[in-house]
């Protein structure tokens, strides 16, 4: 395991330096005019950047507010009995309704939980799983759909909310049959 | 979105003053706001990157190459998407960062992948269905190497920080099948246009096409309004004279100017 981490983090830190000088230098093999379209593209970042702003905005204090105010607790508390019932240990439930809210958030929640039950116990190798095979859902939504100005999301809530439940439930599954 | 949106926002509000943490929610309210911008911000250098060796790459061939690498695949996903279309290319960018966990990078290709697809896209204010499919794939998470987990399960001391690698890519693999058969199952329920349903029963066959598509303009334009007593005035104009449905044919041709 140790040797695939090494060539898994290798890989990682190779990919960027690889894909810039692949990209460059393919471009300048097939006589493209490197400098010049980069550039041309590039001036499109500012405006991507700018534009995202009031989407970004708008998500991130709806989450923030909702987070501050306490209602994550209570949304805890409702569901906590009904979780235990499947074995669900309700220490992971906070890690679980806030993954798709905030990325920060989770991996706050995510260490505590490490820190609280050792991180080779079953909540912490839970928190671990569930943390490395979802995504914060409510941002990139507000963000590639801001990004070009789409306001009506139709399905992609509920797609993206399902493919969610699925991850955090398909975690919780595997980790039961892994390590019991 | 705008349901969740007022939903988060009133309960916070209605929560924060049961539970007297109403300080803390303006805080968290004005704190986020400057985040949001300071991330906004951030991303600009990274985008800039992308964007332009995108362009290269777009150039050079390299965005289509990769698409035509896994051209069966995608063309099954993403039905929509002509298959030498750039799309392709940037979303499986996109995809290839991600699953890597190259983070902002991965939100640069993202965005551009969001761009092509809104080239394709007929209703520019609603999102396409391949758009919907693409942000399942990329919400679902198609992490391989979870890094910024395994170095906090390193630092905590566990024996083997890196043993939920094979469970991480078997729970995302599952999300991500599900995210898209859920959205490929859901577009059905939720057409591209919300107001053909208000359009096709009350115009009678001798009608001529173009004043339909005003018709569906009109409401289209009109989001909130009741689409209901529009088309029923549409039928009775037609139906009552023949200079009404003409002067409407008129107003039509000018609203078409209008618009393009």
């Amino acid at each position: 395991m140790d040797t695939l981490q090494g060539i898994l983090a290798e890989m990682g830190s190779w990919a960027i330096p690889v894909a810039i000088v692949g990209i460059v230098g393919i471009g300048a093999i097939r006589k493209v005019k490197v400098y010049e379209v980069f550039v041309e593209g590039a001036k499109e970042g500012f405006d991507v950047g700018v534009r995202i702003i009031p989407y970004l905005v708008a998500i991130l204090v709806a989450i923030g507010m909702f987070r501050a105010s306490g209602a994550l607790d209570f949304l805890v508390a409702a569901l906590d009995p009904l979780l235990s019932w499947v074995g669900y240990p309700g220490e992971a439930l906070p890690m679980a309704l806030i993954r798709p809210l905030s990325g920060s958030g989770a991996l706050g929640v995510m260490t505590e939980l490490i820190n609280t039950h050792g991180p080779d116990s079953f909540i912490g190798r839970l928190a671990s799983v569930m943390m490395g095979s979802t995504e914060t859902t409510f941002y990139v939504l507000a963000v590639y759909l801001g990004s070009v100005a789409v306001r009506r999301s139709r399905h992609t809530l509920a797609a993206c909310l399902i493919a969610d439940a699925a991850g955090l439930i398909a975690a919780f599954i595997v980790v039961k049959v892994v390590w019991g | 979105m705008n349901a969740v949106w007022v939903g988060l926002i009133v309960i916070a509000i209605l929560v924060a003053a049961f539970t007297g943490h109403m300080e803390e929610t303006t805080n968290a309210a004005m704190d986020s706001a400057g985040a949001a911008v300071e991330l906004a911000i951030g991303l600009i250098g990274v985008m800039a990157l992308w964007l332009g060796l995108m362009k290269i790459a777009e150039k050079a061939g390299l965005v289509q190459a990769l698409a035509r690498l896994l051209r069966p695949l995608l063309r099954r996903i993403f039905p929509e998407v002509p298959k030498d279309h750039p799309a392709m290319g940037s979303m499986l960018a996109n995809i290839a960062a991600n699953m890597l966990g190259l983070g902002n990078s991965a939100t640069a290709l993202g965005l551009r992948a969001m761009q092509d697809l809104q080239n394709l896209n007929k209703e520019k204010a609603s999102a396409s269905n391949s758009m919907a499919t693409f942000l399942a794939i990329n919400t679902s998470s198609v992490t391989i190497i979870p890094a910024t987990v395994i170095a906090i399960r390193a630092s905590a001391n566990s024996n083997s920080p890196a043993e939920i690698i094979g469970p991480v890519i078997v729970a995302t693999l599952v999300s991500t099948t599900v995210g898209i058969f859920a959205s490929r199952l859901l577009q059905r329920f939720v057409p591209a246009q919300g107001v053909d349903v208000a359009t096709t029963d009350d115009q009678p066959s001798d009608n001529p096409r173009p004043q339909a598509d005003t018709c569906t303009t009109n409401t289209g334009m009109s989001d909130s309004s009741n689409p209901r007593p529009q088309a029923d005035t549409g039928t009775s104009d037609t139906g009552t004279s023949d200079q009404d449905s003409s002067s409407a044919g008129r107003s039509t041709g000018k609203k078409n100017g209008e618009g393009r």
